[in-house]
């Protein structure tokens, strides 16, 4: 064997003495790419904050009145502002698949694949910018509508990012696995949307579902992202009493076990 | 950069390699049983036409998908229980490129160094080394989307030898290539020969396997149908290639030629247009051919005298022209 060769082997044994330092570095590798990536395209910029300050100024003050009665809480902003955050997880976490299609078309994923780099790490790093990004946009939309009358509860709004961070962890890798399946935006594109959509109409976050009839609350009543937008008003209002908190994070924190399990299992596949 | 002294022996071994892709329309056999020896520092082609079994040979050989049947051993690692070690020591770059159009050349490297175990220093170090080898400085910081395609062909070469693998996989290094950009190529790769690398690549271009590749195998329909160096392969068609323009009468001209005693293999190809016929002494045999077809009252519309090429090579084995067949 030569010099070169041998070299090559131990660094190997180092590597695999330690495959969690491996997927932890690895991870690291792939977050920070991927957040430069993301940042250097002004669209990200665009939608990013164009999205939060749209909502707020167009939407917001429709509800301010007609909520007051139907959702209660401090101001009309407590009940409107934990959904829409909720929403923002959704969406910043659904589609992310469309930029793995992206990568799979440039190459980029093959040329990775080639490499001994963490296969866990390719979804993780991955997964972890799309939480840190969608965290991001949350906290300049808290910050936007404390002038239109949201009151703060530090500590709930701490909780709720860390609830938005946890749908970040399951639907984009949920969203992944779809899209190394799938391959293509055409397949790709309908799916997602076929299913962000009945989530997002029963989960309550754009009206109070208490004027819903009795069959729509039993359907919202089963969507986990009902739970999650409930956890997020009490957290809110500062309302720690309230059960929708532990089933809303417990529910959360289950299903992203879940997904990340499921989606590791698909980046790890061979033949993928 | 130290150049690796060059290892004798096998680099790449495959016994019966298979691959099977299921589809709605029923199985495809892709690969269907290659054997392949692949020395230690050669340049070594795999020349077929589109469709043949080229790209699923090199996934298969760079661990992105396992055989279906059969054994392989790459660098002295064995594919199916070692392919981390296989990654370890071999570049793949892909047929379709391999950089994202917003990232740098310089960021593309040092990631790709990383990705391979190195410390940031020496990633960015081996990163700066590459760019200059392969004349990308000018274009480092600039996304790779602004590259012509002969830069970003070598930036994903760059990117195949980062870590200074023992072998190298290059998927059609030149397909899309303008001929200026092709030439270029084929230096990086006789360059990364002389640093000891053993280097695989595919291709549907004769020329360059011609030129540029130490030996070749010829692959058709998932199996290796000759295998050789060019001029080995070139010596088993025999002789010299006479091609007749026959206008139409290819049925009579034929039956005539190979009643001639000199004439060792003939044929017409699927329009009818042309007999090509295999002699041992091409500068003897053409008077003849035009006396005895004048004989006949046919007269040939042309008559071209070649040596055979690696076209003929294929035509022989296959029946068809590989030339024909990537126009
Ligand atoms: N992932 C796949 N699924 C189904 N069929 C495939 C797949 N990859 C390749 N094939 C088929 O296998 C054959 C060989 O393809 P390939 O190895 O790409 O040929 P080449 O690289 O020589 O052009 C082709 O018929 C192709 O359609
Ligand atoms: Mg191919």
């Amino acid at each position: 064997m030569t010099a070169n060769a041998a070299i090559v082997d131990e660094a190997l044994t180092a590597i695999e003495r330690t495959p969690r330092m491996r997927a932890l570095r690895d991870t690291w590798l792939i977050f920070r790419r991927s957040v430069v990536l993301t940042i250097r395209q002004p669209v990200w910029i665009l939608f990013g904050i164009m999205y939060p300050v749209l909502y707020l100024v167009l939407f917001g003050p429709l509800l301010d009145k007609a909520v007051g009665q139907a959702g209660g809480g401090v101001s009309a902003y407590n009940w409107f502002v934990p959904g829409l955050l909720i929403q923002v997880a959704l969406f910043g976490s659904a589609f992310v698949g469309f930029g793995l299609i992206a990568e799979l078309r440039y190459g980029v994923v093959e040329r990775m694949r080639v490499t001994p780099m963490s296969r866990f790490a390719m979804l993780l790093g991955r997964s972890l910018r799309d939480v840190f990004l969608l965290v991001l946009q949350a906290v300049l939309m808290i910050a936007l509508a404390i002038p239109f009358g949201l009151h703060l509860n530090l500590a709930g709004v701490v909780v709720t990012l860390g609830l938005m961070a946890l749908i970040g962890l399951v639907m984009a890798p949920l969203s992944y696995s779809a899209a190394l399946a799938l391959k293509s935006e055409d397949a790709f594109a309908p799916l997602v949307q076929g299913i962000v959509m009945p989530l997002l109409l029963l989960s309550g976050i754009l009206l109070p579902m208490a004027l819903a009839p009795d069959w729509l609350r039993f359907l919202s009543s089963i969507n986990p992202l009902t739970h999650a937008v409930d956890a997020a008003r009490a957290l809110f209002n500062g309302d720690w009493g309230n059960p929708e908190i532990a089933l809303g994070v417990g529910l959360t924190t289950a299903l992203a076990i879940g997904a990340v399990w499921i989606a590791s299992r698909a980046f790890s596949r061979a033949n993928a | 950069m130290t150049s690796p002294t060059p290892i004798r022996g096998t680099m790449i071994g495959t016994t019966d390699l298979r691959r099977t892709f299921k589809t709605r329309g029923g199985s495809v056999e892709a690969v269907a049983g290659v054997d392949l020896h692949v020395e230690a520092g050669e340049i070594f082609g795999f020349l077929g036409p589109n469709g043949a079994g080229k790209t699923t040979t090199l996934r298969m050989l760079a661990t992105l998908i396992t055989p279906t049947a059969g054994e392989a051993t790459v660098a002295g690692a064995d594919l199916r229980r070692q392919p981390q070690l296989v990654r370890q020591r071999i570049g793949y770059v892909p047929q379709g490129g391999s950089t994202d159009p917003a990232e740098t050349g310089r960021g593309e490297l040092v990631l790709q160094g990383r990705l391979y175990g190195m410390t940031k220093g020496a990633a960015e170090a081996r990163a700066a080394e590459v760019l200059a080898t392969l004349d990308l400085e000018a274009a480092a910081d600039r996304g790779t989307g602004t590259y012509s395609g002969g830069m970003r062909r070598r930036l994903d070469v760059g990117l195949g030898i980062v870590h200074q693998p023992q072998v190298l996989f290059l998927d059609e290094p030149t397909t899309g290539l303008d001929p200026q950009a092709r030439a270029r190529m084929w230096q990086e790769i006789e360059r990364l020969r002389e640093l000891g690398t053993t280097v695989f690549l595919t291709t549907h271009y004769l020329e360059e396997a011609d030129a540029l590749c130490d030996r070749l195998a010829i692959i058709d329909l998932g199996r290796i149908v000759a295998e050789g160096t060019s001029d080995q392969l070139k010596q088993r068609v025999a002789g010299d290639v006479v091609t007749i323009g026959v206008d139409g009468a290819a049925a009579s001209v034929l039956s005539l030629v190979e009643s001639l005693p000199f004439v060792r293999e003939a044929s017409h190809d699927a329009e009818g247009g042309l007999v090509r016929l295999y002699v041992d002494r091409g500068e003897t045999a053409v008077p003849h051919l035009l006396r005895s077809l004048d004989a006949a009252g046919l007269a040939p519309t042309s008559i071209a005298l070649n040596k055979p090429s690696l076209d003929d090579v294929f035509l022989r084995q296959t029946g068809r022209s590989l030339r024909e067949e990537a126009a």
